[in-house]
């Protein structure tokens, strides 16, 4: 239903696709405090920048979301996983709820952008007929569908991070999550990379954007939550608003 | 596993071996010349192995019986010696019977002409279990009432030499393989984390995107396991050629004449899945040992 072709959805009931953080803290091996208490609840199908300086603590909550890092205290809880209780045989069945973004955008140059996303699809045991129907249809979302047999280097920032953005989006996760997607973007292909996500999320994924551009936030009308030093110090409607 | 994912698996791990042609070639290199070492001093030790085993069956002790003894007593002292530790079986022998294959063995005329069957005695060939304990049972054959002192005979220690042979033979065979199995495992498994760190980029994404770890583990078995079966089918040509060579050098030497060492067309089976197993199992433990921590998180 949010994605016209619905691959690999499991359904589950309502509140499981929520992400839910209570007071969670996470203190580093070396002793740096990057999160002190942090309770935030972002809904299905929810738009949210999450902001703030640099070392407040944003990149630490993704590497929460995906279960690279576990937290030192308090609860986690993304799409129906417990990410405190999780196991490690279930590690990967979170990971393919969620679709990861990041501002080096991490496509293998050796691949083309249809392969990278062919194997990203192979990865988790898509079968070669899903393949040809999904791919076509991701790329024509992000509008590279002329670009599929090009490799990433032949691309410019915007249409790699395109790519990134397709490849995140192939396994027709619930939850997007973009780690300062546009950091390495211009101003325009910022604004475009944004209304992609945003697009996105209207057809009915979550989509959570870390960034710390004040402008670019601000030309959407949409949550912002904004930490400081490991703690949130505002969340409402515009980067100003709080 | 679906057939799809099992065809890429093996398309991965075929690319991934020559990505590193060089380092493929030189672990196979290595795995093989383990492979042979191994083989060929496990061989080595069979044969003595053999060898001591038809020695065993084929060497007997001689005792005597008393001449004064009748029929009932003679059975009665073949029958005491039987019951003797590590005697397998007892053979009696007349005195007749001993005359006759004296007189096959000695075709001398003058010989044969001056033997009388009273020179010979009624004895029994005694064959035993264990040639290691030959002289303490020759001592036990001694002490049966009806042979006494000094009636026994024993071939000297011919068996000696063997057993020593065996004995290191399969002591070294069994330090080399414990050592080689563990060289070959390292190299395989150094070769594996070549391309695991040439694969770290994609490794990374198949995490990201949610590949369980055996999926992205399984190219590099299968890497591993075609090192370890090229090694072992590559080894198990050379062995047969060196082991062919080894016994046609024994046959041709003068001095080696009574060994006779197993051909290899009636062992090449259990060789050749000793081989196989081996160079599996160093294959995949290799890949297993590359990608352990590669794994985590
Ligand atoms: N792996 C790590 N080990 C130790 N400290 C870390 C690690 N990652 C981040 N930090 C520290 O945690 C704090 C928050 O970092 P991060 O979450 O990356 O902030 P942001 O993404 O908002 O810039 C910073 O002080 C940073 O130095
Ligand atoms: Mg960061």
């Amino acid at each position: 239903m949010r994605d016209k072709q619905g691959f690999f959805r499991e359904e589950k009931e309502g509140g499981a696709r929520v992400i839910r953080l209570k007071d969670v803290e996470k203190e580093y091996e070396n002793g740096t405090y990057a999160l002190r208490g942090i309770t935030l609840t972002i809904e299905d199908g929810e738009f949210v920048f999450l902001v703030g300086p640099s070392g407040s603590g944003k990149s630490t909550i993704i590497k929460l979301l995906t279960g690279e890092i576990l937290p030192s205290s308090g609860r986690v809880v993304v799409n129906g996983f417990s990410l405190t209780k999780i196991s490690d045989r279930q590690i990967p069945l979170l990971r393919r709820s969620i679709g990861v973004i990041f501002q080096d955008f991490r496509l293998i140059e050796k691949k083309t952008v249809y392969e990278n996303l062919s194997f990203a699809m192979r990865a988790v045991g898509a079968t070669p007929r899903t393949i040809k129907n999904r791919i076509p249809y991701v790329l024509k979302l992000v509008g590279l569908e002329e670009k599929a047999d090009q490799y990433p280097h032949e691309l410019s920032g915007g249409e790699q991070q395109r790519v990134a953005i397709a490849r995140a989006l192939v396994n027709n996760p619930y939850t997007i999550i973009a780690d300062e997607p546009t950091g390495n973007l211009d101003p325009a292909r910022s604004l475009e990379i944004m209304r992609l996500l945003g697009r996105i999320n209207e057809l009915g994924t979550t989509v959570v954007v870390v960034t710390h551009e004040r402008d670019l936030v601000n030309r959407f009308h949409k949550r912002v939550v904004l930490l400081e030093q490991g703690l949130i110090t505002g969340d409402g409607v515009g980067y100003d608003a709080k | 596993m679906h057939r799809h994912d099992f065809s890429y698996f093996m398309h991965e791990g075929v690319s991934n071996l020559f990505s590193h042609g060089f380092m493929s070639f030189a672990a196979i290199g290595i795995t093989v010349a383990c492979l042979l070492i191994m083989g060929t001093f496990s061989l080595v030790a069979y044969n003595a192995e053999m060898l001591l085993q038809t020695l065993e069956s084929e060497y007997e002790i001689l005792a005597f019986v008393d001449e004064n003894y009748n029929d009932a007593q003679t059975k009665a002292v073949g029958e005491a010696i039987r019951k003797l530790n590590n005697v397998k079986s007892v053979e009696f022998i007349t005195r007749e019977d001993a005359m006759a294959s004296f007189e096959e063995r000695n075709l001398d005329d003058y010989m044969r002409r001056n033997i009388i069957p009273s020179m010979f005695r009624d004895r029994y060939a005694v064959y035993v279990n264990d040639l290691k304990l030959v002289r303490q049972t020759a001592r036990d054959v001694e002490s049966v009432e009806g042979i006494g002192d000094g009636n026994v005979r024993v071939d000297e220690d011919i068996a000696g030499g063997f057993i020593l042979v065996r004995n290191v033979a399969s002591a070294v065979s069994l330090a080399l393989i414990a050592i080689l199995l563990v060289v070959s495992v390292f190299i395989i498994s150094n070769t594996i984390r070549l391309t695991t760190f040439d694969r770290r980029d994609e490794i990374a994404i198949m995490k990201m995107v949610g590949a369980t770890n055996w999926f992205i583990r399984w190219p590099f078995v299968y890497e591993g396991f075609l090192l370890g079966l090229l090694s072992s089918l590559i080894a198990f040509g050379l062995q047969w050629l060196v082991y062919a060579s080894m016994v046609k050098s024994i046959a041709a030497a003068d001095t080696l004449q009574f060994l006779r060492a197993v051909p290899f067309s009636s062992i090449w089976k259990p060789v050749a899945l000793s081989f196989g197993a081996a160079g599996i199992l160093i294959g995949v433990g290799g890949s297993l040992t590359a990608i352990r921590k590669f794994l985590q998180v």
